[in-house]
């Protein structure tokens, strides 16, 4: 049985429409991509499946259960992690206290929470240092370690990344990946919405691909990436137009400049 | 000196109540951003009550420290229920609606609380049984003339412990750092697995219990009640909230002892009459200084 299955999904804003008829799977240990322009819909479709945005119609299976219409707490209670677009960090609080709050729906177990704590600091060496700082005054790739590092506070058995590489330097980007295959290696499924393309199909099993809230493509990664729809639309695939958005064509041999995510 | 003394013992224990009333607007404003008029009636209610167990208990033969007890916390526990179903009937089925709807919400919750009072208890003032040990006679004198009451005593004291009950609470335990985080982001505090109504249900509890147990002491200090003291006291201590910087738990208290001492010093200094005119002279000047209040962040961009 697959550790996620959404049929048939509809979401809306008013009278916009933001998905239709959303199908997919990820299967457990698996990395799944979720590709798509911006305002595709990827975003709502995490924020539906967490129970953040109100699913039209359609069902979300979490291991076999019917979330569909749980509220998010209950849902993140299950075991369903999500990092959310753009971190959302709590600012105002010290990087130890986001990850206390992330552990909220284990705080009966404090030798569980001390025990994941000590396993994020070994996973993210940079928030072991900064544990004390303001949350707020991190800069970008560390504010997104700290979100994926927030999320881990809960064991989570499947993990949602909204763009996680979004805004970051191309060497922050390169340890985020690397982190992500880590996450799965520990027995956590992974949903990746990514517009960097190339390297989300590098690392990911299987990809969709979303357009105007419609799963346009779907398959395994590789062929994914050989597919010459998703080559001209996502990976730059036509060598003398610039690409739309910078991440795809920027990331890749820009060395360790920059090692600061903004 | 002595004079000044005594004003500013005077002025803490007219400031221990702002303080506890300001809390629970500070603290239901940070969480949804709104001002809840009701409030004061909250504090109001906690008066009443303990006026009706006080009356009922005196004469029983009950030593009075523990009439006074059960009236506390009798009332605190009223206060704090009214505050917990007026949440989840009032508040929570409008989190989402435009802030306008919930502000209505809050007068018409308001007014239904004030009258309520009116219709079962009379507009007039009731007076609330006498307590001994309470009286202005039982003192401990400091240097000459200058004289801190037990009943000063009692409420400074309960307050300041209320006070850092909740700064504890709110910083060291789960649910405290729940509506600290819910007031900064409310989708990452769900993303986090906090129950957001219930949260939010907690904040309105312990404000409104606040605001009960300032209405116990208030109905002891002075000692009457009329159900239009709520609205009048809720009125300073909002204005203490803001002064403090409105969401910020420690500013509530600070700007709740300021005004306190203000009016205080002014009514003892200038007259009884120019204590307004002092209060919000302050006020005006404090957030012209600093428009989001004397501990307040900034919080334009958020409403
Ligand atoms: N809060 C909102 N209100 C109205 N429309 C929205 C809102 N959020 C997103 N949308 C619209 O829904 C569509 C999908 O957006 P989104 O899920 O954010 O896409 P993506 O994450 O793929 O960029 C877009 O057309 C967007 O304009
Ligand atoms: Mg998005």
């Amino acid at each position: 049985m697959a550790l996620l299955e959404v049929t048939g999904l509809d979401a809306s804003y008013g009278a916009i429409e933001a998905l239709s008829g959303v199908s997919l799977r990820v299967e457990p240990g698996e990395i799944v991509a979720i590709l798509g322009a911006n305002g595709a819909g990827k975003t709502t479709l995490l924020r539906t499946l967490t129970g953040l945005h109100r699913a039209k119609a359609g069902t979300v299976l979490l291991d076999g259960q019917d979330i569909t219409r749980r509220r998010a707490h209950d849902i993140v209670g299950m075991g369903f992690g999500h990092v959310p677009e753009g971190r959302r960090v709590f600012a105002a609080l010290e990087v130890d206290g986001n990850l206390t709050m992330g552990g909220y729906q284990s705080r009966k177990e404090p030798a569980a929470l001390a025990e994941r704590r000590r396993q994020v600091y070994e996973l993210f060496p940079r928030l072991a240092e900064r544990q004390g700082q303001l949350a707020g005054t991190l800069s970008g790739g560390e504010q997104q370690m700290l979100a994926i590092g927030r999320a881990l506070m809960n064991a989570p058995r499947f993990l949602a990344l909204d763009e996680p590489s979004l805004g970051l330097s191309p060497l922050f980007t390169r340890n985020i990946f690397k982190i992500v295959r880590r996450i799965r290696e520990q027995g956590t499924a992974v949903l990746l919405v990514e517009q960097n393309a190339r390297q989300a199909l590098r690392l990911a099993d299987r990809g969709y691909v979303l357009e105007t809230g419609r799963v346009a493509l779907e398959g395994p990664a590789a062929e994914l990436a050989d597919d010459p729809r998703v080559k001209a639309a996502y990976l730059g695939g036509a060598p003398a137009e610039p690409s739309p958005r910078g991440p795809v064509a920027s990331t890749s041999d820009n060395g360790g400049k920059g090692a600061d995510g903004s | 000196m002595n004079d000044f003394l005594q004003y500013t013992l005077n002025g803490l224990t007219v400031g221990a109540f702002y303080a506890l009333v300001a809390l629970g607007y500070t603290m239901v404003y940070g969480i949804i951003r709104l001002l809840n008029f009701a409030h004061g009636d909250f504090f109001m209610v906690g008066a009443f009550l303990a006026t009706g167990v006080l009356s009922l208990l005196t004469g029983s033969g009950l030593p009075s420290g523990l009439v006074v007890v059960v009236a506390l916390v009798a009332a605190t526990a009223a206060a704090a229920a009214l505050g917990g179903v007026s949440a989840r009937i009032v508040y929570l089925p409008l989190v989402k609606a435009p802030k306008l709807s919930l502000l209505v919400s809050a007068l018409g919750l308001s007014l239904a609380v004030e009258y309520g009072t009116a219709l079962s208890q009379g507009t007039g003032f009731r007076s609330v049984p006498h307590i001994g040990f309470l009286s202005a006679e039982h003192a401990i004198g400091l240097t000459d003339g200058v004289r801190l009451t037990y009943a000063q005593l009692g409420v400074i004291a309960v307050s300041l412990a209320l006070m850092i009950g909740l700064y504890l609470y709110v910083t060291r335990t789960f649910t405290g750092t729940a509506m600290r985080v819910l007031a900064m982001d409310q989708d990452a505090a769900r993303l986090m697995g906090v129950n957001v109504e219930r949260t939010i249900m907690m904040t309105f509890i312990i404000g409104a219990g606040l605001a009960g147990t300032a209405g116990t002491m208030y109905a002891l200090y002075y000692p009457q009640v009329n159900f239009l003291m709520g609205f009048l006291l809720g009125l300073r201590a909002f204005t203490a909230a803001v002064l403090g910087g409105i969401g910020n738990i420690p500013g509530a208290m600070v700007g709740g002892f300021l005004i306190g001492l203000l009016e205080s010093y002014a009514t003892g200094y200038v007259a009884g009459r120019w204590t307004d005119v002092v209060v919000f002279g302050v006020l005006i000047g404090v957030l012209v200084i600093r428009p989001s209040g004397i501990l307040g962040e900034r919080v334009a961009e958020r409403v």
